[in-house]
């Protein structure tokens, strides 16, 4: 896979650049090149650092975005020894943007949910750039709701930038889908955990986000809206949708100051996509530390504190009134 | 003249002044079919155009007074205010537009909650307020859903939320995501209590207010012709580049699709609530059934 870069990474791709020059010189002749290269590497990490220590919510979407980024897929080949892939909501059809299937974890089954976008272009339409229909929402429930009778601990990766806005989802009902989700996963009796993993737009990621535990990754954003789609919708034009995506304070930061979110899982210098082993070790570690925390809880004990954990999300002003 | 010339659609013919939520001033016309008549009549009917049956918009306070017997309840929770907590600025800042919509409307936010009796029998009724900020849902929406469910646990009530919203409030990001989960969490608590949930929804219900708590009834019901949906038509058409059928996302549309148990006439409401409200639980009261209101 060739690293790419983006648009405020381009002090980066330069220095890769020479860096590459530097190496086919070194190959080339006799010169001893080694000093020049570490320098170089060297330079490579502190520019990186000054970039991404400064990041704009605008880059931080950018990198849940970049076209390297690894998928749910990617990081359940990574962190399971053994995982079998299930099907179909039973129903209609197989949605190919939200997949799931059985896994194991150093010896733990897990049930897996997530949505999937594609890896080159054949496979992005495939997945349909990881925007599921209803039966995707169908599906992970049915899943889920095998995990919780086999009495194993559900995780689900969220990378979408929303629930499919097409004609058949409507006529198959995408409301009801999602609504439902919501509905059951809060009542789910086994321990669930929540991963967002780069997109989080809207319904569409939430219809898969009702956890014990909820996660993001560093680079990954959680909002209401697009930033796109709330530039235009609030501005009347795409333009303002870095302004949007300040505005909507949808990064992981902010989500965890507020409490919407239990904790942000740290990205490697440069973003997920620059190292994938070390990411999916990290996450494979918090699902684990996840599990010891929750298993010794009952399931009633769970249910009531996942009900009590979204029911005091929200702030206003109560006015004094009584409940 | 020749077809093709023709306007077909009658809906470009609506100006914006037509377009009004709440009717007021004397005469009223009809948006669908022009029948003109006083607002004494049109009070007189609930709302509904007499000729076609059209089903005006109207707010929380018109719903109080058609469904609660004798037009007496209570409020609850009326003081609960919100607070522009991210500082959020678009082309106009969110406390403003606030301050705007409280002014405009006199309500505090985009629902209201009363608690009073439908044919005798007790019950809390959730109604959004479409002037306020389009009915969007934030969190005091979300809160004062989940402090009535709260309610009518406590008070062994059913509960109904008519529903009438454009989706979640953008100007309070994740926070008016999170409301569908709070709501919807709160609602598994009425299921386990046994207690029935009518969800209503009327012109237009879409986004995350009909991605939660809306499809969620035990019931779910739906004014005539009223525009229901996920994603909004606009979205949809720019997605599949196509024009969308003739009654798409309509109430009629949904029913057909098997996510509505049925249309209700706005003048047909209250007795058909009574009468399952009967049915699931079992509770017979003594007030005598309104033939005509």
């Amino acid at each position: 896979m060739t690293l790419q870069f983006l648009d405020f990474e381009k002090p980066i791709e330069e220095l890769y650049q020479q860096l590459d020059q530097v190496k086919q010189v070194g190959e080339k002749s006799s010169v001893d090149v080694s000093s020049t290269i570490s320098e170089l590497q060297q330079k490579i990490q502190d520019t990186r650092k000054t970039i991404f220590n400064n990041l704009t919510s605008w880059q931080r979407v950018q990198l849940s975005r970049h076209p390297n980024r690894p998928y749910t897929m990617a990081y359940i080949e990574r962190i399971c020894n053994k995982f079998i892939e299930f099907h179909g909501d039973r129903n209609v059809k197989d949605d190919k943007a939200m997949i799931g299937g059985m896994g194991e974890i150093d010896g733990q089954p897990i049930m897996f949910v997530g949505q999937q976008k594609g890896v080159n272009t054949k496979m992005r339409q495939l997945r349909n750039f990881g925007m599921p229909n209803p039966e995707g929402y169908r599906k992970a429930l049915r899943l889920m709701k095998l995990a919780e009778k086999f009495n194993i601990p559900i995780v689900t990766f969220i990378d979408t930038p929303g629930a499919y806005p097409g004609l058949e989802a409507e006529e198959r009902g995408q409301a009801e889908a999602i609504a439902r989700n919501l509905f059951e996963m809060v009542k789910l009796k086994v321990p669930v955990i929540c991963i967002i993993i780069g997109e989080g737009a809207s319904g569409g990621a939430l219809g898969i986000g009702i956890g014990d535990k909820v996660f993001m990754l560093e680079n990954s954003w959680y909002s209401v809206i697009s930033p796109e789609n709330c530039s235009t919708i609030l501005w009347r034009t795409w333009d303002y949708k870095e302004q949007a995506a300040e505005q909507l304070k949808l990064t992981s930061d902010y989500m965890s100051k507020f409490g919407l979110v239990d904790g942000v899982i740290p990205e490697p210098l440069g973003g997920a996509h620059v190292d994938y082993e070390t990411i999916s070790h990290s996450i494979k570690k918090v699902i684990l530390d996840s599990l010891k925390e929750l298993e010794p809880l009952s399931a009633d004990e769970r249910i009531n504190n996942r009900i009590e954990k979204f029911a005091t999300m929200g702030f206003f002003n109560d006015g004094n009134e009584k409940s | 003249m020749p077809k093709w010339f023709q306007r077909i659609k009658q809906g470009i013919l609506t100006s914006t002044e037509e377009k009004k939520e709440a009717p007021d001033g004397l005469w009223q016309k009809c948006p669908r079919c022009k029948h003109t008549v006083t607002t004494k009549d049109l009070k007189a009917n609930l709302f509904v155009c007499e000729k076609c049956n059209f089903h005006f918009r109207i707010n929380s306070k018109e719903y109080f007074e058609i469904l609660f017997d004798d037009k007496e309840y209570e409020e609850l929770f009326p003081n609960i205010e919100p607070i522009d907590r991210l500082g959020f600025v678009d082309m106009k800042p969110y406390a403003k537009r606030l301050q705007d919509a409280q002014k405009k409307t006199g309500k505090r936010d985009a629902l209201s909650v009363a608690t009073g009796k439908v044919l005798g029998h007790a019950m809390t009724v959730d109604c959004m307020n479409f002037d306020f900020i389009g009915g969007s849902m934030g969190s005091v929406v979300g809160e004062k859903i989940a402090r009535s469910v709260v309610y009518c646990i406590k008070h062994r009530q059913p509960l109904m939320i008519i529903s009438k919203s454009g989706g979640a409030r953008m100007m309070e990001s994740a926070f008016s995501l999170m409301q569908m989960a709070k709501t919807s969490a709160r609602l598994t608590q009425l299921a386990d209590a046994k207690l029935p949930y009518f969800s209503l929804m009327t012109d237009p219900t879409t986004g995350g207010v009909t991605a939660s708590y809306a499809m969620l009834g035990d019931i779910n019901m739906a004014e005539p012709e009223a525009l229901i949906g996920f994603a909004g038509p606009r979205v949809i058409k720019e997605t599949i580049k196509k024009d969308l059928p003739e009654g798409f996302q309509s109430s009629e549309f949904l029913l057909e699709h098997g996510f509505l148990d049925f249309i209700i006439d706005r003048k047909a409401l209250k007795q058909r609530l009574s009468d399952m409200i009967e049915m699931m639980t079992g509770e017979k009261t003594e007030k005598q059934k309104i033939g005509s209101q």
